[in-house]
């Protein structure tokens, strides 16, 4: 007869499973609220955002354009620079740099925990039932029994059947982790993803083609914020294809096969084939299906308060629904640690900014030309030409502008996007402006400080109003 | 330039006090000698208060709805001349202002005033409500805020661009109780439209007199309902004769003489009936007289004229009283004496009748008559089905006072009266 190993059963408030940017945020903020806390990560603390996301591929994409500024440099003097021999890139050297920004990052995420005096278990959960959690780690298994459960499992890169990760193809994961940098990479997917980094690989020098299923690269964005990414990929001989289906590699496993709309065949030569054709959230293997939570499609079922139909178990982040990103998860994450506390919240927000670090940037907050185009609405657009700090970071040439998108019965502002080198940055005044329910007349009676990029926003409402200064 | 001091003047017997109706002047405005200033309301009379000097009106006292004693300030003026030389010291008002002599002492020569209507006080018609699929605008803090106080910002007037809820906005809808400012109700709109609108009323003058007698009424008066049902048939065919007949002179007769002749007739049987009950004391005041109470709808609201003595009066004369009496106060001229004093009162529809009511009595009395409809009804009379005109006669007692027997014999009294109503012009057999 077996005896059953010592079990340690831990009873808390509340159970965070996940530690990426929902449920660490939703643990802290627990904490700070008194109520006991225990979080459940199985990997390192930080989750995709930290680890294996956003953080690392914006390190990746940096050091890419440092490259290529140099590499230019080497080819022809630029702002009387110049190089007398290229420069070289030691991928795993790189990949070290990163890895080092995601430790820092990954530490202070402990440390925060730690202060918030959450309880941070590491191994992989799977629940009994909806509030019983066993976790093994590594010192055996613990049991956790929570009142309130708050899963934050996150999402995983989709893999398509007829490229299955392994050898020459890999996910976005891999990829941040490479040790080499291959000769030529196909993309597979032309969402957010797959343009940062196969752009950014681009900037190393390596040979990139993009194919994507749909008409247009970014498909989730409208046509003209799209173009300057559309010429940048041109110029720096980017082959893209799109409206075209991947078939699958080739017999000798080098090349990726895909077919054109027309009927054309593909043959792209890889040494590596990043896949990015979304994500989907992770609800197997860790006991969901004991909990009874209703599903909605592939993502758990929520209302506006990120309660899922079990009471007492929230669900917050990529798991949820779109978008997924790790803002949104983080405000969920933080609005349920208050309603558990006892606090009256609700998921209300007009806007999620979203971000692709491309070359050139693109920033978009709440509608855009597709979404609020026609009539009842007036553009204003301000290219980033006509703006003395994109010039004088060499960031004028591109394309570039400030879009704002308002209502035209009262001037009520209802989306601003904007694309163009370190745009990324505006999302922070674009999200202020629209939840703060800023009229046209808000936005041109702000003073933006000169010289900088937020004057084309400004000039970009002045324009909708009919009075732009600059152009 | 000489400052000169109108006060609330000596408006009639024991009253110390005047409630302020209307204003009809404002400040800065310059009014003439004998135009009128102010409608103040005490017991009620309504009174319009005319200027005793011609001159700008450069303060008013009070509001419509604030009650102000006698003798205090209710308007000062800027005159030329001499009226008075001094600011400190205002002139008696009943030295100065003989015009608006109390009502009570003369009401021929001074007759009130129509009583105004009392204003309807809109919340400030702001912003539009926006419609419910529409998202209320408004920053992350005052929607947090708001659905902390589990206030659904749809109903928040916004006063910002945009139509942009500040959170003045939302502090301004909790002090006024959440309640929104009326929605213009857009006339080519969808006739579905929810509506959301709440209009405030505040109830001043004649409203909140009835609003304050009722209460009172009610809290005080443990009332209990009484319901006949008359046989008015020949009733009927006596009035309809007795219309045809009568005299140019003569006032269409109603049924509601008929009613005073008959409670006139029962008043020797049931004085206790007749009374008016004073409370504090304990004391029932039963009267010999019998003035009869008119329950009378006016523009205003609900009010009662009296027909005094109704023990002398004819059936004729009780018709021209009762005529007199309820026109006066329709049209805002009866006189405090007109509108008080009453030992029974009788409130009827008229047509509209309805089938049964629950009358509130008007304290201090202790009974209410109150006739319904007239209906044409089969009912069996001697084993056979004849058509009838019935009525129900619906009637409240103090029953602190009345007894229900008391209350079930007065009735069917009254009942025999009226069913057979030429025991209306005879002597008691």
């Amino acid at each position: 007869m077996n005896r059953s190993p010592m079990t340690q059963t831990i009873k808390t408030k509340v159970l965070v499973v996940g530690g990426g940017p929902g449920g660490y945020v939703a643990a802290i903020r627990c904490g700070q609220l008194g109520l006991d806390t225990v979080l459940v990560e199985a990997d390192r603390l930080g989750g995709t955002c930290l680890i294996r996301g956003c953080i690392p591929s914006k390190a990746i994409i940096h050091a890419a354009g440092q490259f290529e500024s140099m590499a230019r440099a080497a080819q022809a003097p630029r702002f009387g620079i110049a190089l007398d021999t290229a420069p070289r890139v030691d991928f795993a050297a790189t990949t070290r740099w990163k890895e080092t920004i995601v430790d820092r990052l990954n530490g202070g995420v402990r440390a925060l925990l730690a202060r918030a005096k959450v309880r941070v278990l590491s191994g992989w959960g799977t629940f009994s039932d909806a509030k019983t959690c066993k976790v093994a780690t590594a010192a055996g298994e613990i049991v956790i029994v929570a009142e309130h459960v708050i899963l934050a499992t996150g999402s995983t890169p989709v893999e398509l059947p007829s490229l299955k990760f392994g050898g020459r193809v890999i996910s976005s994961t891999d990829l941040l982790s490479l040790q080499a940098l291959p000769q030529r990479l196909v993309v597979v997917g032309a969402g957010y993803i797959g343009l940062e980094l196969g752009i950014a690989l681009r900037k190393l020098g390596v040979a990139v083609s993009i194919v994507e299923a749909q008409s247009q690269i970014l498909p989730l964005y409208d046509a003209k914020l799209v173009e300057p990414l559309r010429r940048w990929l041109e110029r720096h001989g980017v082959a893209v294809y799109v409206g075209a289906k991947v078939l699958g590699l080739n017999s000798r496993g080098d090349a990726v096969e895909a077919e054109t709309r027309q009927g054309d065949k593909l043959t792209l030569p890889a040494d590596r084939v990043l896949v990015t054709v979304g994500r989907q959230p992770l609800t197997s293997g860790w006991g969901l299906e004991e909990m009874a939570v209703a599903m909605h499609g592939r993502f758990v079922k929520i209302d506006d308060r990120c309660a899922t139909s079990t009471s007492n178990v929230w669900a917050i982040g990529d798991l949820v629904g779109e978008p997924m990103l790790a803002h949104k998860a983080s405000a969920q994450g933080e609005m349920v640690a208050e309603i558990i506390a006892g606090k009256r919240r609700r998921f209300d927000v007009r806007a999620i900014p979203a971000i692709c670090f491309t070359e050139p940037e693109i920033v978009s907050v709440g509608q855009d030309l597709d979404a609020a185009g026609g009539d009842a609405t007036m553009v204003g657009v301000f290219p980033l030409q006509a703006n003395g700090r994109a010039l004088s970071m060499d960031a004028g040439d591109d394309g570039g502008f400030v879009r704002v998108i308002a209502r035209k019965s009262d001037h009520l502002v209802l989306g601003i996007q904007a694309v163009g080198q370190h745009v990324s940055e505006l999302a922070g005044e674009f999200a202020t402006a629209i939840e703060m329910g800023a009229v046209l007349e808000d936005i041109a009676g702000t003073i933006h400080a000169h010289p900088s990029l937020g004057e084309a926003f400004h000039e970009a409402v002045l324009k909708s109003l009919g009075h732009a200064i600059h152009i | 330039m000489t400052r000169f001091i109108f006060r609330l003047p000596d408006i009639g017997e024991g009253v110390t006090q005047a409630e302020i109706v209307a204003w009809h002047v404002r400040v800065g405005d310059r009014v003439a000698e004998d135009q009128t200033l102010v409608d103040v309301m005490s017991e009620k009379a309504t009174v319009d208060m005319t200027s005793p000097v011609a001159g700008v009106v450069v303060a008013i006292n009070g509001e419509a709805g604030d009650f102000v004693p006698v003798g205090s300030t209710l308007v000062e003026f800027e005159v030329d001349g001499v009226a008075d030389s001094s600011d400190t010291k205002p002139v008696p008002a009943a030295a100065v202002s003989p015009k608006p002599a109390p009502p009570v002492k003369a009401p021929a020569k001074q007759a009130p005033k129509k009583t105004p209507v009392p204003p309807v006080m809109l919340a400030e018609p702001e912003s539009a409500i926006r419609a419910s699929t529409d998202t209320p605008l408004a920053s992350p803090a005052v929607r947090r805020r708001a659905h902390e106080l589990g206030i659904a910002l749809q109903y928040v007037p916004g006063s910002a661009a945009a139509g942009r809820i500040t959170e003045q906005d939302l502090d301004d809808f909790i002090a006024r109780g959440g309640v929104a400012a009326a929605p213009p109700i857009d006339s080519q709109g969808d006739r579905y439209a929810k509506r959301h609108g709440v209009r405030e009323t505040k109830l001043i003058g004649l409203r909140r007199r009835i609003a304050e007698r009722m209460q009172e009424a009610k809290r005080n008066i443990p009332h209990f309902g009484y319901v006949e049902e008359f046989d008015m048939t020949e009733l009927e065919a006596l009035r309809r004769e007795l219309n045809e007949d009568r005299r140019e002179n003569r006032p269409k007769l109603t049924l509601l003489p008929f009613f005073m002749r008959a409670i006139v007739a029962l008043v020797p049987e049931f004085p206790h009936i007749n009374s008016r009950y004073d409370e504090e004391p304990g004391v029932l005041r039963s009267y010999d007289a019998v003035h009869i109470g008119i329950a009378t709808q006016s523009d205003a609201g609900l009010m009662v004229p009296v027909v005094r003595h109704c023990e002398s009066l004819d059936l004729w004369g009780c018709a021209r009283e009762l005529s007199r009496v309820t026109a006066a106060a329709r049209d805002g001229t009866a006189t405090r004496d007109e509108l008080s004093g009453s030992t029974i009162t009788l409130t009827s529809l008229g047509t509209l009748g309805g089938i049964s009511a629950t009358p509130v009595i008007n304290a201090p009395e202790v009974a209410i008559i109150g006739p319904n409809k007239l209906v044409d009804r089969p009912v069996v009379r001697d084993g056979q089905i004849a058509i009838r005109t019935l009525m129900n006669l619906s009637c409240s007692f103090d029953h602190r006072i009345v007894d229900g027997h008391d209350a079930a014999r007065f009735v069917a009294q009254l009942r025999r009266l009226i069913e057979k109503p030429a025991r209306l012009f005879m002597d008691r057999p």
